[in-house]
């Protein structure tokens, strides 16, 4: 259950955040999707507390953000990079993040078996691919059985074998009731992980609603062109 | 608790399978002893000791803290959306790299120092040169950490500020009170002079080692006049006083800038 109400956030003279509104209730999986520095990263960032909103409120499972960390509990965040202390070895990196947590890292082995990290556990993180590292990064969003998972720009770097794993992993997350909030560039991937979009332009929500709905009223039958056509509008209204 | 000595063991371990800080220890370990044998132990070895460690010190601790924040951003991040207060996040991070590079120091300096046994003879000159190292090591880390957070996205500010600085404060500027002596010198400077080196911890502990080893003369113009103004006692009180506000707020301030920075 995440709320948002009427976020601001400012870098110097640039407004990356320009009120925002909305509303994503536990269990749906939503993708976030707009243009390069539309606010993307900006939102999750600040809905992670990596970055301090200006103004407005922010509620993550009933707790309002207000320099508090304990809901961060709730949350698995895996970022869009994945880089870790170099001479650190995998399974001391997983370690290292159960005790920082004080959770039962349930799913542990479940994932280190359905991404194969098994072969990787003994060497240290410098040597791992860059696709490895991924997956090393998505185990430690899943691993505790959050309630929410964050993936920014998950399967960038994946080959076709551990997206597809990626991708069964985070539907049955879905099916499990889990809040999924995920960014990306590529459409297809989303039309196949989740059933609501935001897009943000701008600053701000664009569209909110259902996928379903979006292709509708836009009568086109990929969301990569229904949100193409909404930008190429927008663009002739400013126009 | 739990939680800041969790990071600070990681830390601790990710830094010796890195051996730099090893390399770091044992190289003050080879220069105290060759030291030693060259110049057959005593005060003047102490002294060349401190030398070095006034020079070196400053320029290493803040490298190795503005380096820290720039190679590990991604880690920090992903810590950071991890359910832990931020401040134990900082101190963790802080002491877990602070303390090897200090401990590489003084464990390094100090086993020539007990082969030689100097540590028996001159016991507690030593110790003060080990501890003024030890602090200063901490200062200045704590300065790399607060330019690195300052410069988040500007590498090449970041260590440009970082030459500077340590240019500034382990070498011009003693030169720098020196000239302004020099050019005012009919009036009353002593005052000023006493200021404005404590405005400096490499001054600071320059300022403690001299009144130790009771060498004022030798050791630049501003070691002189605190002698003359204090004398010994009061001249450590006063200086050992105002380096423990210095350790205190480098860090302090590290710390406000990591609890409101955007990352």
């Amino acid at each position: 259950m995440i709320e948002v109400e009427e976020l601001k956030k400012s870098f110097g003279n640039l407004q990356v955040l320009k009120g925002m509104n909305l509303s994503i209730p536990s269990g749906q999986a939503t993708g976030i999707v707009g243009p390069n520095g539309a606010g993307k990263t900006t939102l999750i960032k600040t809905l992670l507390g990596l970055v301090k909103p200006d103004s407005g409120t922010i509620r993550v499972m009933d707790t309002t953000l207000n320099g508090d960390w304990l809901y961060r509990k709730y949350i698995g965040y895996m970022p869009q990079v994945a880089r870790y202390p170099e001479n650190m070895k995998v399974h001391e990196l997983l370690d290292f993040i159960k005790g920082l947590r004080d959770q039962e890292a349930v799913y542990e082995e479940e994932l280190i078996d359905q991404f194969n990290l098994k072969p990787e556990l003994n060497k240290p993180l410098r040597t791992l691919s860059g696709g490895n590292r991924q997956k090393v990064g998505a185990t430690l969003a899943m691993m505790f059985n959050p309630e929410i998972l964050f993936f920014d720009e998950p399967t960038a770097g994946l080959d076709p074998r551990s997206s597809h794993k990626f991708k069964q992993r985070v539907q049955s997350e879905k099916e499990n009731g889990k809040t999924v909030i995920i960014t990306s560039h590529i459409m297809s991937e989303l039309e196949q992980l989740v059933d609501h979009v935001i897009f943000i332009l701008d600053g701000k929500i664009r569209y909110y609603g259902s996928m379903q709905q979006l292709l509708d009223q836009s009568k086109e039958e990929r969301l990569e062109a229904a949100i193409a056509r909404m930008m190429e509008s927008d663009d002739e209204v400013s126009a | 608790m739990k939680l800041l000595t969790h990071i600070v063991k990681n830390e601790w371990k990710s830094l010796l399978r890195g051996k730099w800080v090893i390399g770091y220890g044992l190289i003050f370990l080879l220069l105290t002893d060759s030291l030693l044998r060259f110049g057959g132990g005593g005060a003047e070895t102490l002294l060349s000791i401190s030398n070095v460690m006034l020079l070196f010190i400053p320029l290493v601790g803040m490298i190795y803290g503005i380096l820290y924040i720039y190679q590990s951003k991604e880690f920090v991040e992903l810590l950071l959306t991890q359910p832990i207060n931020r401040r134990v996040l900082y101190w963790g991070l802080y002491l877990g790299i602070a303390t090897p590079l200090m401990s590489a120091f003084i464990i390094g300096a100090a086993l020539p120092l007990a082969w030689h046994n100097i540590l028996l003879l001159d016991g507690s000159s030593a110790a003060l040169v080990l501890g003024l190292g030890g602090i200063l090591t901490l200062i200045f880390v704590a300065l790399g950490f607060v330019l690195g957070l300052f410069f988040y996205d500007d590498r090449i500010k970041g260590f440009g500020f970082t030459i500077v600085i340590w240019l500034f404060l382990a070498i011009l500027y003693d030169g720098l009170i020196l000239l302004m002596v020099f050019a005012f010198g009919n009036y009353p400077l002593d005052r000023f002079v006493i200021i404005v080196s404590m405005l400096n911890p490499i001054d600071l502990a320059r300022i403690l080692v001299m009144l130790e080893f009771d060498i004022s003369a030798l050791m630049g113009y501003t070691g002189a006049v605190f002698n003359r103004f204090f004398g010994s006692n009061l001249g450590i009180l006063v200086s050992g006083g105002m380096l423990a506000i210095w350790l205190a707020l480098p860090s302090w301030i590290g710390l406000r800038v990591f609890n409101k920075k955007d990352f």
